[in-house]
C-alpha cells in the first residue's frame, strides 16, 4: 500500500492503495465517482475513459502510481452544470439507449474536439473506434459530435 | 414429464409464447383516488387491468391480482405530475414512453411531468418484466384508462367548485377552462379531485387527437446519463459494503474439486474465501433460475482490485461434473426433469454432431398438404443448410448485484429484467417471506435477454448471508463472457420444390440446435405454400443457453430470408416481388389455421421498404443490396442493406428500414431503437461467435470476441414506420432478426458467394463480384 495525492475534477484527494491499482478502481471504489465505468479491464471498450491533462485515457489499465501530478477529469467534472457542448449535443440527439457506455463516449468525444475542433466522419470514426456501444448508438454519437463541434 | 435435453430449464419458451397475441381484451378499470399529504391528488390504478389474455400466461395469478392498485399518478398543488414507471429500464426507454401514454390521456404539459422508477412489488405489481417487446403493448390500455380517469375527475372537481356543468369545461395541457373564461391548473384542483368519485367509464382520445404520444420526447434519464450519475447496479454503493467475486470452472462440464486459499487470504484487503452451493440438492428450480455452475468459489474483500488480485493466488482443482439431473418448474407450473449431459464439448464436435442429427429423425411441428409427394414430383429441388454459433450477450455493464441479507430481511439492488421471477426462489432459498425481501431495480447497462436469468442475485444474497455484511457481487468481463446462458447454436436445412413452371409447390424446413431447435412452425412462409413441412431436433448439452434479443427469430430470419432469396433467384423473380406473391396467397387463400402473422401488415412493410429504398430503380442498379423482412413479437420489420467490400471486409454503408409496430409512442426514440437493432444485427451477423474447445469458451473479452465498432457501423440508417392506428405492438426485438438475412443477401450480391455459416467474416471474403 502507498499513499497518493490525486487531482480529480479540480479537487485534491488522498488515497492509500496498492501501487498497481488502476485509476478506474480508485475513482469508483475509493473516491466514489462511479460515472467512469468498468467494461473490460483491458482498454478494449473505452467505457472507463477519463481525461489525463486533457487527453483521453483508459483508466482501467492506468496504475495509480503512474498518474503523478496529472490533472484527472471524469464525467462528473467535465462541466459544473452538465452543460459541456458534448453533453448538450448528447441530449439534443437523445443518443443514449441503455446509457452505460455513454460517459466513456462523451469523455472520448470531448477529448477529440480539443485537438480536432472540426472532425470529419473518418476522424470521428477512427478516434471513437475504441469505444464500444452494445446498443448501437454510433450514428447518433457521430451526429452529436458534429453538433458539438458546431458543424 | 422428462425433458430430454436442455440445460437451461430456460424459459426461452416463455419469450416465445409471450410473442403471440391471441387477441381479446378485458376492459376492467381499477382506480382509487385519495388526497396527497400537503394537498393534491393521488390516483392509484392497476397496471394490470385491461391485460390481454395472453399476458396472463406470463403470470397465471394475474386475473385475481388485477384488482390490486399498484400504479399511481400524483398531482401536487404546484402542478407537478408524478408518474411511476413499473418496468425495469435497459435502454428500451420505457421510463419515458410509458409515462407519455398516461400524460397523453391526462392531457398535461410534458414539462411538468416527473417520472420515477417504481418499487419492486411482486405481490401488487405482478411481473415487472422487461422483455418480449411487451412493455408498451401490455400497458397501453391500462395507462390510457388511468390518465383519462384522472382528467375526468379534475373536470368534475372544477365543475363542482365553479357550480357549472362538467360538459362546459375543457382540460388541456394541465389547465382546466370554463367557457366563462375561468381557469385553474390541475394542481389547484387536485385536492378537490381526490374527493370526486372515480368514473366508471371514460372516453379515450381518438388517435388523431394525440399531442404527446407520437411526438418525440427526450429520454427522461438523459441528463443523469450524460453527467455520470450513479444509475446502474454497478454504481450502487453502501457504507461498509464488501466486494465479492466468483471463480467459476474454466470449462462447461467441470466443477470445483478442491481449492487452497492460503495465499489468496494473505493478500491485502481480503476478508474471506469459501465455497458454497447456489442451490441445495433437490432444489426445484424455477424457469429463470438457470445457472451454469452450482459450486461457487467466492473471494470477498474490501475493494474490487484487491479481490481481482487475490483471485490470481487461488489454487484450484476442477473435476468433471458427470451427468446431472434436476427438476424445473416452468412458468406455467409445469414440472420437468432436466438431464444435463457430462463431457467437455467442442465446436468442431458440435458441428459434426449437428450434421449427423440433421440426417436423422425429427419431431414434426407442422404439416400442410402432402409435402412428400410435392418433393417427389418436383422438377427442381433447392436445398440449403445454414448455421449460426452460440452468442454471448456482452451487456456493457457486466453482471453484478448488491445484497444485504440478515436473518430478518434482505435488501437487493441491481440490474435484472424480471425481478418478480427470481424473488420467489430467493424467498425459498433464504427462508424469508417475500415482504421481508426488498428488491430495488436499477437502470440496466444492457440486457438483451441475459438479465432475465437472475442466478447472480441469488448468488449475491447467499454470499452476503455467509459473510454477514452488505456485499456487491461483480463478474469481470471474462467471468461474464465465459459463464454461459448464450444464444443457442443453431442449424436449419431448407428445401423448396418447384414445378416445371417454376412455381413453388413445396416447402420444408428441418431445424436443430444445441440444446434447442429454432423453428417457428407457424410463421411465414407457412400459410403461403400448399405443401409444407416443419420439423425440429435437439442435441443435449451442458452449455447453458437463454433468451437473446428475439430468441430463435434471430436465427430463423437469417436462414429463411437467405433461402427465400435463393429460391427467388432460381425462379427468376425479384426477391421483394416473390415475397409479396407469397403473402398475397397467404392473405387470399391461406393454407392451414394457425398462421401467426397478418399477411397484410407483412406486405405493407415490404411495400414501404420498396418505395423508400428505391428498390429496382435504375439509379440504384449498381448497388449491392440485400433485402429481408420478418415477423416476430407482434410486429413486422424489414431492411434493405447496401454493402461494399472495403479493405477486404464487407461494410454496410447504408440501410433503409421499415417497420409496422402499430402506433409509435415516441418516434425519435423508436428510430434510435431500430437503428441500434440494425447496428447490433450487422455486428452479430458479421462478427459474433462464442466457440468452445474441450468445454472452455475460446473467447473471453473484446480482443477475441469482436463487437461492431464506430467505423464499422453504417453512415446512414433511414427508418420508416407504417402509419396506422393499431394499438402498439412490439419494438425492441422485431427489427433485429431481419438484419441478419438482409446482410447475408447483400453479401451474396457484393461477393458472388453465398455464406451459410455465421459469422459471415470468419473466412476472408471473396472480393470478386
Amino acid at each position: 500500500m502507498a499513499k497518493y495525492t490525486l487531482k480529480v475534477n479540480g479537487k485534491t484527494f488522498k488515497v492509500d492503495v496498492d501501487a498497481s491499482t488502476p485509476l478506474l478502481w480508485v475513482l469508483r471504489d475509493h473516491l466514489h465517482l462511479p460515472g467512469t465505468k468498468y467494461g473490460c479491464g483491458m482498454a478494449l471498450c473505452g467505457a472507463c475513459t477519463v481525461h489525463l491533462n486533457g487527453a483521453a485515457t483508459r483508466s482501467c489499465v492506468l496504475p495509480v502510481s503512474s498518474v503523478g501530478k496529472s490533472e484527472i477529469t471524469t464525467i462528473e467534472g467535465l462541466s459544473e452544470q452538465g452543460d459541456h457542448p458534448v453533453q448538450k449535443a448528447w441530449l439534443e440527439h437523445d443518443v443514449a439507449q441503455c446509457g452505460y457506455c455513454q460517459s466513456g463516449q462523451i469523455m472520448n468525444a470531448a477529448a477529440l474536439l480539443k485537438t480536432t475542433p472540426n472532425p470529419t466522419d473518418e476522424e470521428i470514426e477512427n478516434f471513437m473506434s475504441g469505444n464500444i456501444c452494445r446498443c448501437g448508438t454510433y450514428l447518433r454519437i457521430k451526429e452529436a459530435i458534429k453538433t458539438a463541434s458546431g458543424q | 414429464m422428462k425433458n430430454k435435453n436442455t440445460n437451461s430449464g430456460a424459459d426461452t419458451l416463455l419469450a416465445e409464447h409471450m410473442e403471440t397475441d391471441s387477441g381479446g381484451m378485458l376492459r376492467r378499470h381499477f382506480l382509487k383516488a385519495s388526497a396527497l399529504v400537503g394537498g393534491g391528488l393521488m390516483l392509484r390504478f392497476s397496471w394490470l387491468s385491461g391485460l390481454k389474455p395472453m399476458d396472463k400466461m406470463v403470470n397465471p395469478n394475474l386475473t385475481e391480482q388485477g384488482s390490486q392498485l399498484n400504479g399511481y399518478i400524483q398531482i401536487t398543488p404546484d402542478n407537478i405530475v408524478k408518474i411511476l414507471c413499473p418496468n425495469p429500464e435497459f435502454g428500451q426507454n420505457v421510463m419515458t414512453s410509458l409515462p407519455m401514454i398516461v400524460a397523453e390521456e391526462l392531457d398535461v404539459d410534458w414539462k411538468n411531468v416527473v417520472v420515477e422508477m417504481g418499487p419492486h412489488d411482486n405481490v401488487k405489481l405482478g411481473p415487472q418484466f422487461t422483455g418480449g417487446s411487451n412493455s408498451v403493448r401490455m400497458y397501453w390500455t391500462p395507462l390510457r384508462n388511468a390518465g383519462a380517469s384522472a382528467r375526468q375527475m379534475l373536470i368534475e372537481a372544477a365543475a363542482k367548485a365553479w357550480s357549472v356543468p362538467a360538459s362546459e369545461i375543457t382540460a388541456k395541457e394541465g389547465v382546466l377552462s370554463h367557457i366563462s373564461g375561468k381557469t385553474a391548473t390541475y394542481g389547484e384542483m387536485a385536492a378537490a379531485a381526490a374527493n370526486v368519485a372515480v368514473p366508471k367509464d371514460v372516453q379515450l382520445k381518438s388517435a388523431k387527437d394525440f399531442t404527446i404520444v407520437r411526438n418525440s420526447k427526450k429520454n427522461a434519464e438523459g441528463p443523469k446519463i450524460v453527467t455520470g450519475k450513479p444509475l446502474f447496479g454497478l454504481d450502487y454503493w453502501q457504507e461498509g459494503m464488501k466486494i465479492a467475486m466468483i471463480e467459476h470452472p474454466p470449462a462447461f462440464g467441470l466443477k470445483l474439486k478442491s481449492f487452497d486459499a492460503s495465499q489468496a487470504l494473505k493478500m491485502p484487503g481480503i476478508v474471506d474465501v469459501f465455497s458454497l452451493k447456489l442451490y441445495e440438492d433437490g432444489y426445484e428450480q424455477a424457469g429463470f433460475d438457470t445457472r451454469t455452475f452450482n459450486d461457487l468459489l467466492v473471494v470477498v474483500g474490501n475493494s474490487t482490485w484487491e479481490v481481482m488480485n487475490a483471485r490470481k493466488k487461488l489454487k484450484t482443482a476442477w473435476e468433471p461434473i458427470g451427468e446431472t439431473k434436476y427438476n424445473v418448474v416452468g412458468w406455467r407450473g409445469d414440472k420437468r426433469e432436466v438431464v444435463v449431459p457430462a463431457g467437455l464439448e467442442s465446436t468442431s464436435a458440435h458441428l459434426e454432431k449437428m450434421a449427423a442429427y440433421a440426417k436423422g429423425a425429427a419431431k414434426e411441428l407442422r404439416k400442410d398438404g402432402d409435402p412428400e409427394t410435392a418433393f417427389k414430383n418436383a422438377a427442381q429441388v433447392i436445398e440449403r443448410t445454414y448455421h449460426a454459433p452460440f452468442l454471448a450477450h456482452n451487456c456493457m455493464e457486466p453482471i453484478n448485484f448488491f445484497a444485504h441479507v440478515t436473518d430478518e430481511q434482505a435488501l437487493l439492488v441491481g440490474p435484472l429484467q424480471g425481478p418478480g421471477w427470481i424473488e420467489p426462489s430467493l424467498s425459498k432459498i433464504l427462508n424469508l417471506p417475500p415482504e421481508k425481501i426488498e428488491i430495488q431495480m436499477t437502470r440496466m447497462g444492457g440486457g438483451f435477454g441475459r438479465r432475465a436469468y437472475g442466478h447472480y442475485m441469488t448468488e449475491a444474497a447467499l454470499i452476503s448471508r455467509k459473510v454477514k455484511s452488505p456485499v456487491k457481487l461483480i463478474y469481470t468481463r471474462e467471468d461474464d463472457m465465459t459463464y454461459g446462458i448464450y444464444r443457442p447454436m443453431y442449424t436449419a436445412t431448407y428445401r423448396a420444390a418447384l414445378d416445371a413452371n417454376k412455381n413453388l409447390i413445396g416447402f420444408h424446413v428441418k431445424g436443430g440446435g444445441i440444446p434447442e431447435h429454432p423453428i417457428h412452425a407457424n410463421r411465414f412462409p407457412a400459410g403461403a405454400v400448399d405443401n409444407y413441412l416443419a420439423e425440429g431436433w435437439e442435441i443435449p448439452s451442458n452449455i447453458t443457453i437463454g433468451a437473446f434479443r428475439a430468441p430463435r427469430s434471430n436465427f430463423n430470419a437469417a436462414a429463411e430470408q437467405s433461402f427465400l432469396d435463393e429460391v427467388a433467384e432460381a425462379m427468376g423473380k425479384d426477391p421483394i416481388d416473390f415475397r409479396l406473391e407469397l403473402l398475397q396467397r397467404a392473405k387470399t387463400n391461406p393454407v392451414g389455421q394457425n398462421n401467426e402473422y397478418d399477411a397484410d401488415r407483412y406486405a405493407g412493410v415490404l411495400e414501404l421498404l420498396k418505395e423508400k429504398s428505391g428498390w429496382g430503380k435504375p439509379e440504384n442498379s449498381h448497388k449491392k443490396r440485400g433485402v429481408a423482412a420478418y415477423f416476430c413479437h407482434n410486429s413486422y420489420a424489414g431492411h434493405v442493406v447496401d454493402m461494399v467490400i472495403r479493405d477486404g471486409e464487407p461494410y454496410v454503408e447504408h440501410v433503409t428500414s421499415a417497420m409496422d409496430c402499430g402506433i409509435v409512442v415516441n418516434p425519435d426514440a423508436a428510430i434510435n431503437m431500430v437503428q441500434g437493432a440494425v447496428v447490433d444485427g450487422i455486428g452479430n451477423a458479421l462478427y459474433g461467435a462464442l466457440t468452445h474447445k474441450d468445454g472452455a469458451p475460446e473467447q473471453s473479452n473484446f480482443h477475441n470476441y469482436r463487437i461492431i465498432r464506430h467505423h464499422e457501423a453504417p453512415r446512414n440508417i433511414d427508418v420508416h414506420f407504417v402509419q396506422n392506428d393499431i394499438d402498439p405492438t412490439g419494438l425492441g426485438e422485431p427489427p433485429f432478426p431481419p438484419v441478419f438475412g438482409a446482410v447475408a443477401n447483400a453479401l451474396y450480391k457484393a461477393t458472388g458467394n453465398r455464406k451459410y455459416m455465421q459469422p459471415f467474416t470468419v473466412e476472408p471474403p471473396n472480393t470478386q463480384g
